[in-house]
């Protein structure tokens, strides 16, 4: 993901909407063009948030209401921006019956997260993934694009460290 | 051309990327510079070789010496001994790939590809997918030629018709006659799709095909808009699959700058494009109705069929759509013929399929089999067997769609009919190898899980219907459930399958089912003496003491977070149940393996 949370918590954000605006135009005249949109816009500002719905909705004509039924229907859309770093255990079920739940136990005990939640300072968002085709590699973290195979709960207090410190 | 004395072959598929190709490939490419090599041998980044478990891989032809695991800190020895030298760096080479006398033995006869047909995977780690002129050297685009110069569109169906090819998607519906409803659909407007949503969460041969070969996918789909009359094509493909997303894009851009998709293709007249569209994390989306909708960028909600989507698809119009892995086969079907194709594989199930083996097996990875080939050839032999000497319960297939084979049936030829006979199915290609430590009770947890979060909610049975079983499956690896439970989940999945609205529904309970029919008894252990038997249910286990193992040293005592564990220095201790709260903080912590689940 080329943006995270940092982005739209900015406090001037018309360079974002710009960009936005730049994405409509391009699109403009294709069929079926709000999903590519959704997807750019989200790339943007790291959420769909209320105000960018919105600003969709005006510029393609779309109903707000269809604009958030699809926003809350698929699940890589999110409302609220998500931390700096997305980790993720693989829940695919070569992960799974490899030991996948036990690591992603041991996340929540050690972020104080559950899953789909973000911490308070913004720092870490825990999500479940399904299979990233790593399945050699099973039970597999991901942290943002950093891939952890073979992972065990053991490891998992040392490798987020890492993330703590920067 | 400019010519090379050696290739270096390097996987740059998901798995092996995960296992740190890309920085391979770059220290070979300074190593290849520092030693004025880098006219002499070129470095090929190719999509994956199947054998996922032991990445990164490189090959090196043109001996064919095939390097597992290496990581860049080895690659200055491969250049200075194999690439200086001539010397193979036999530390590297993967165990099976030399005879006894050091010799290396061609990859089919590896025991990992020995049993394999190569069909659709037969590019990938071989060619550059991300050069039209690789793909052109091993016959690309050739298939589209001969199509459209020397076959009438019905000549094409008819081919596809007679080599006995079934969708590879899930349900296994003859494409050739798919294709024939679409091109009997009256309109003048119509689509071709690619399904590359690939949502079963343990399959990954689809985007294995894209990041590999993505051109075999677009040449077919060119050649099913010549045979329906279309000439537009969107490929569905899930955006959580990003090097797939990658490739295609650079593939559809030199075939449109090749004038092979475009406009005039061939000179013919014959005009087709594609276009990609990203999905958003919804496995219904793979059903084809709500995949329509969601290229349409609406919600992706399935609706009931007829009309059919070969006579209103995405915008209203007629559409075919196919899976990735049908597509690929198509080139081949149409330069070998379809003899060719039918003479592979059993009686109803030709040609040959991909699986994604994962789970409890040695040799993870992609697999290519002919119809037929047994459970037992590819485990034991393609897969090497389970790890750690364990033993073998059940392979899963089908995914949450599907159910579990047991040992019993380890010996059955593998084809569409002979799975749904014994309560599982084909699916898309997940084969989850489970061993005797997984409990199949959680099993079908996991997959009940994954069906109640996806369900789209358009239709009780499904929403409500699956939920029930879930909460039912839930109470029981709780140890909180009791006979009769059984027979509820029995009832809900025979009503739930006879009545939800899409594929989704109908097929949630078939992994219960499936579970229930071949382990009944665990079900009982469960409800009946609170027993997990595979020690997977936290709430069922208990964690004893082993009075001969234990020194007492203390530390368990001191980990205990409810202070459930007591005794004297020096002398056994023991665990309070009452107390117990199951987190095996002390199994952890205790040094002399004293302490046992059960
Ligand atoms: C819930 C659900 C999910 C599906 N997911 C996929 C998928 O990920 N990939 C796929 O090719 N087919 C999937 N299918 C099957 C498609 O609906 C469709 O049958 C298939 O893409 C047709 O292509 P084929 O005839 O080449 O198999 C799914 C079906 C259902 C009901
Ligand atoms: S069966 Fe499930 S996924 Fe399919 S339409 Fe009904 S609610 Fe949606
Ligand atoms: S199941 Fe986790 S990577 Fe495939």
């Amino acid at each position: 993901m080329p943006c995270s949370s940092t982005c739209s918590a900015g406090t001037d954000n018309k360079e974002q909407f710009a960009k936005l605006q730049e994405v409509i135009e391009r699109y403009k005249g294709t069929k079926g063009s709000l999903m590519p949109v959704l997807q750019e816009a989200q790339g943007i500002f790291g959420a769909l948030t209320l105000d960018v719905q919105k600003y969709i909705s005006e510029a393609l004509g779309i109903p707000l209401m269809d604009i958030y039924g699809i926003a809350t229907f698929y699940s890589q859309f999110t409302l609220k921006p998500k931390g700096k770093y997305k980790v993720s255990v693989c829940m695919g079920t070569a992960c799974y019956v490899r030991g996948a739940k036990r690591l992603q136990d041991k996340l929540v005990e050690v972020l104080g997260i559950q899953v789909g939640e973000t911490d308070e300072e913004g720092r870490f968002t825990l999500e479940a993934t399904r299979c990233l085709g790593a399945c050699g590699l099973a039970p597999v973290l991901l942290i943002n694009d950093d891939v952890y195979g073979r992972t065990t709960p053991e490891a998992v207090p040392g490798i987020i460290e890492k993330y703590r410190k920067d | 051309m400019e010519l090379y004395r050696s290739h270096v072959l390097v996987c740059e598929g998901t798995g092996c990327h995960c296992s740190g190709s890309a920085e391979v490939i770059e220290t070979f490419k300074e190593e290849l510079k520092k030693n004025q090599l880098e006219n002499e041998i070129k470095v090929v980044s190719t999509g994956c070789f199947g054998l996922c478990e032991i990445g990164p891989i490189v090959i090196v032809y043109p001996e064919g010496a095939f390097y597992s695991g290496v990581k860049k800190e080895d690659v200055p020895e491969i250049v200075s001994e194999h690439l200086l030298k001539g010397r193979l760096v036999k530390r590297l080479l993967y165990h099976d790939s030399i005879s006894d006398s050091d010799v290396v033995k061609s990859l089919d006869e590896v025991e990992f590809y020995k049993k394999q047909k190569r069909v659709t995977l037969r590019n990938c780690g071989v060619i550059n997918p991300e050069k039209i002129e690789e793909y052109i050297a091993f016959d690309g685009y050739r298939a589209l030629g001969k199509a459209l110069t020397e076959m009438t569109p019905l000549e094409v169906i008819e081919v596809v018709k007679k080599s006995g090819l079934r969708g590879r998607g899930g349900a296994g519906f003859p494409t050739g006659r798919k294709w024939e409803f679409a091109h009997n659909a009256p309109g003048d407007k119509k689509y071709v799709c690619c399904n590359a949503d690939e949502g079963d969460p343990g399959a990954f041969m689809d985007r294995s095909i894209l990041e590999g070969d993505p051109h075999s996918v677009l040449e077919a789909m060119a050649i099913a808009g010549y045979a329906i009359g279309a000439d537009q094509g969107y490929i569905y493909i899930r955006a959580e699959y990003p090097i797939a997303v990658k490739r295609l894009t650079i593939a559809i851009q030199q075939a449109r700058e090749l004038g092979l998709l475009g406009k005039n293709i061939f000179g013919t007249g014959f005009n087709f494009d594609i276009e990609l569209r990203l999905g958003a994390g919804a496995f219904v989306c793979g059903e084809e109705t709500a995949l329509m909708s969601s290229i349409e960028g609406k919600r992706g909600e399935p609706r009931p069929r007829p009309p059919f989507p070969a006579l209103k698809g995405v915008f209203g119009k007629p559409t075919l759509l196919n899976n990735v892995e049908t597509y690929a086969n198509i080139p081949q079907i149409i330069l070998n013929g379809p003899e060719w194709f039918a003479s592979i594989g059993t009686e109803k199930s030709k040609g040959t399929k991909v699986f994604a083996l994962g789970g409890k097996i040695n040799n993870t990875g992609l697999v290519e089999i002919a119809m037929g080939t047994t459970l037992r050839e590819i485990i034991y032999e393609i897969g090497g067997g389970i790890p750690g000497g364990k033993k073998f319960k059940a392979a899963q297939t089908g995914g949450p769609s599907g159910g579990c084979i047991p040992a019993e049936h380890l010996d059955m030829p593998i084809d569409y009919d002979s799975l749904t006979e014994i309560g599982s199915m084909m699916g898309s290609g997940g084969m989850i190898v489970i061993d005797e430590d997984n409990c199949m009770v959680d099993i079908a947890r996991f997959f009940l899980d994954f069906t109640v979060d996806e369900s789209c909610g358009k239709c009780p049975p499904c929403r409500i219907g699956t939920k029930r079983m879930l909460e039912i499956l839930e109470r029981i690896t709780q140890g909180k459930g009791t006979e009769e439970d059984i027979d509820n989940l029995e009832t809900l999945a025979k009503n739930i399958k006879a009545s939800a609205l899409c594929g989704l529904g109908q097929t949630a309970p078939n992994p219960v089912l499936s579970t229930l029919r071949y382990f009944r008894d665990e079900y009982l252990a469960h409800v009946r003496d609170k027993k997990c038997p595979a020690g997977v249910c936290q709430a069922l286990l208990q964690y004893t003491i082993v009075k001969e193992l234990c020194t007492g040293c203390t530390l368990c005592s001191k980990v205990c977070p409810v202070g459930a564990i007591s005794g004297e220095r020096k002398q056994p201790f023991t665990i309070d149940q009452d107390k117990c709260i199951k987190c095996g903080a002390c199994m952890e912590k205790c040094r002399f393996k004293a302490i046992e689940k059960r």
